[in-house]
């Protein structure tokens, strides 16, 4: 209202300097949005398009890279059996997060949304404490609690009967990786629970009020009115749980540094290894191919679940 | 009834019963953590499962604070996070009020650029990073750290502040415009402080993410001891004293408490914020 009275007050001879004001009124977008087009051009755009650069020479990172070796770097990637394995290892350390910790978390937020369970902030606020913690130090400490002498799983284990003699969780290969799974749920479980909470919260209350007076049970509800209803918000889920875990790095560098006999290596360990090795040998044109590749595979990995979240969001307006 | 009753209020204790066991396992590493970082390394070897400490040693936090340089790791992990945080706040709020207020020639392209930067398969980007940030010399400064946490695409702040901003009353800037004041004087004044519950929001996540940052601190202090963050600095720490556990412990507890502390006195908001941001 307010704006097509103050126009029409607006006295004639001032129409000229109307253009100017919509010229002043962009330039003060562009000057507003400079800042970050600066940090996004610099920080992000340009590494990405040298990545893509990097990956066709043999360059150890010290002057510019000269050494053109065409699509040598990706060939050598592709061909060498520890990238293979890491490879194996991500994609095997994501689908174990995914497929046992979001559904837990699903339920463990369903539980402390429940009406009747008091203390719910503190359930909460205990579950989301490892969220907050430097991956880094957590990595460090669970050494500790996972170590072969002394370590606090191993005392319990022993004195519950469970185990004979200590195992060395981390530094036998059989253990290894089942512990950094375990640890990466823990990790983030109380992320994926404040997603749900968040997507559990958002369904129409309606809809759940008038299933209720219908006489839908508790488990008739979940089954067909809150998973149905939740499925896009669920699939988002699934996407970034996904794309984090593929990317999983501090904490396997911390704990076991993709050892013993790279059974934990994962594919942003086996790159960091070759771009930053300490002993000078370091090849950063081989570790953008490996990270390139990598890369794609993870946007195609991404694009299939973008498919199921347009797919399942398709009928419903919950979207983030 | 009352029998269904019964049952029922048992059913919610066995609930209870689980949920702080889980608990208890579930917040046992930082408790351990805390306990051993009070006890003497000969202690510590013994103990096991034991938490109590015979005496609390305090000389494990003296020496991992002094001797172990964590009080220098301690400042440039407040230095880098408190200054990533506010640019952050400060780039994305102004992208945001842009993008959301203002039809503006390239909006649209810029949008897309935004938002596909955050789909792109970014290879290891690190390495360009560290090369950019020798290039412009700053390899030796914490200013190389702070630009590199604050150069990703932000996308989710910004669609956020722009989602926001879009939604507040047009009469609101009109009148400040017809009043006299400014492009500008209208976004400090009237509608960067209505704002809060995006800069909170903002703040909080990005807080979070900056003081664990652990990839790219590592990265730029490799050979700077002087720059290194908690997280690197007890990562290096554990190389190069694999005899003192429990200067260990105190290292890892100077390094969590301060952000378990934040955490627990903000706990609502931060939980408020990043659910907030997620249903968005």
């Amino acid at each position: 209202m307010m704006g097509t009275v103050t126009k029409m007050e607006l006295p004639k001879e001032r129409y000229g300097l109307r253009m100017n004001h919509r010229t002043r009124k962009q330039l003060w977008c562009w000057a507003f949005i400079a800042p970050q087009l600066t940090l996004l051009l610099l920080f992000t755009a340009y590494p990405i398009v040298m990545s893509y650069i990097y990956a066709f020479f043999d360059w150890n990172g010290y002057g510019s890279p000269k050494d053109y070796v065409g699509l040598g770097n990706f060939v050598e990637t592709l061909t060498d059996p520890i990238f293979w394995n890491a490879f194996r290892n991500s994609l095997l350390f994501m689908v174990s997060v995914v497929v046992i910790q979001v559904p837990l978390a699903l339920l463990a937020a369903l539980l402390l949304n429940a009406g009747w369970l008091k203390g719910k902030v503190l359930y909460r606020t205990i579950y989301f404490l490892p969220v907050v913690t430097t991956t880094a130090v957590v990595g460090l400490v669970m050494r500790f609690i996972f170590g072969a002498y002394k370590g606090v799983v191993n005392e319990v284990l022993i004195k519950l009967g469970l185990l004979s003699a200590p195992v060395d969780w981390l530094g036998s290969i059989d253990t290894a990786f089942m512990v950094v799974v375990l640890v990466g749920i823990w990790k983030s479980f109380g992320m994926k629970l404040v997603y749900w909470l968040a997507g559990i919260q958002s369904l129409p209350k309606e809809v759940i009020e008038s299933a209720k007076i219908d006489g839908a049970s508790a488990f008739q509800l979940l089954r067909h009115i809150t998973v149905p209803l939740i499925m896009p918000v669920g699939s988002v889920i699934l996407l970034m749980s996904a794309v984090n875990a593929l990317h999983v790095f501090d904490l396997v560098k911390s704990m076991t540094d993709g050892g013993p006999a790279f059974r934990t290596d994962m594919v942003d360990v086996y790159i960091y290894r070759y771009a930053f090795s300490g002993n000078g040998e370091a090849r950063v044109g081989f570790a953008s191919a490996a990270g390139v590749l990598y890369g794609l595979v993870v946007m195609l990995i991404s694009l299939a679940f973008g498919l199921l979240v347009k797919w399942t969001g398709g009928r419903s307006k919950t979207r983030l | 009834m009352s029998f269904g009753k019964k049952r029922k209020s048992a059913g919610i204790t066995v609930v209870h019963i689980l949920l702080i066991t889980l608990g208890i396992v579930w917040i046992y590493p930082f408790i351990w953590m805390i306990m051993s970082s009070f006890k003497t390394n000969s202690e510590y070897i013994v103990s096991g499962i034991n938490l109590l400490p015979e005496k609390f040693q305090f000389e494990n936090y003296a020496r991992a604070w002094k001797t172990a340089q964590f009080s220098v790791y301690f400042w440039n992990t407040v230095t880098i996070t408190v200054s990533v945080v506010a640019i952050v706040l400060a780039v994305c709020s102004l992208t945001g009020y842009a993008i959301g207020r203002y039809r503006f020639t390239g909006r649209i392209a810029l949008i897309s650029v935004i938002t596909a930067l955050m789909f792109m398969p970014k290879g290891y980007t690190i390495i360009p990073v560290y090369t950019l940030v020798n290039k412009l010399g700053l390899n030796n400064s914490l200013l190389g750290v702070i630009l590199a946490e604050v150069g990703g695409a932000h996308t989710l702040f910004i669609l956020l502040f722009a989602a926001y901003f879009r939604g507040l009353p047009k009469e609101l800037s009109e009148s400040a415009e017809v009043d006299g004041s400014g492009f500008v004087r209208t976004f400090v004044q009237i509608m960067l402080p209505l704002s809060k519950p995006i800069l909170a929001t903002t703040a909080i996540m990005q807080f979070m993410w900056t003081w664990n940052a652990f990839l790219m601190p590592l990265i730029f202090t490799l050979n700077k001891p002087e720059l290194r963050t908690l997280g690197v600095g007890m990562y290096q720490f554990v190389g190069e004293n694999t005899m003192d556990w429990t200067g260990m412990a105190a290292a890892a507890s100077i390094s969590l408490v301060p952000i378990l502390a934040v955490f627990i006195v903000l706990q609502r908001y931060f939980i408020e914020g990043v659910s907030g941001a997620i249903k968005g």
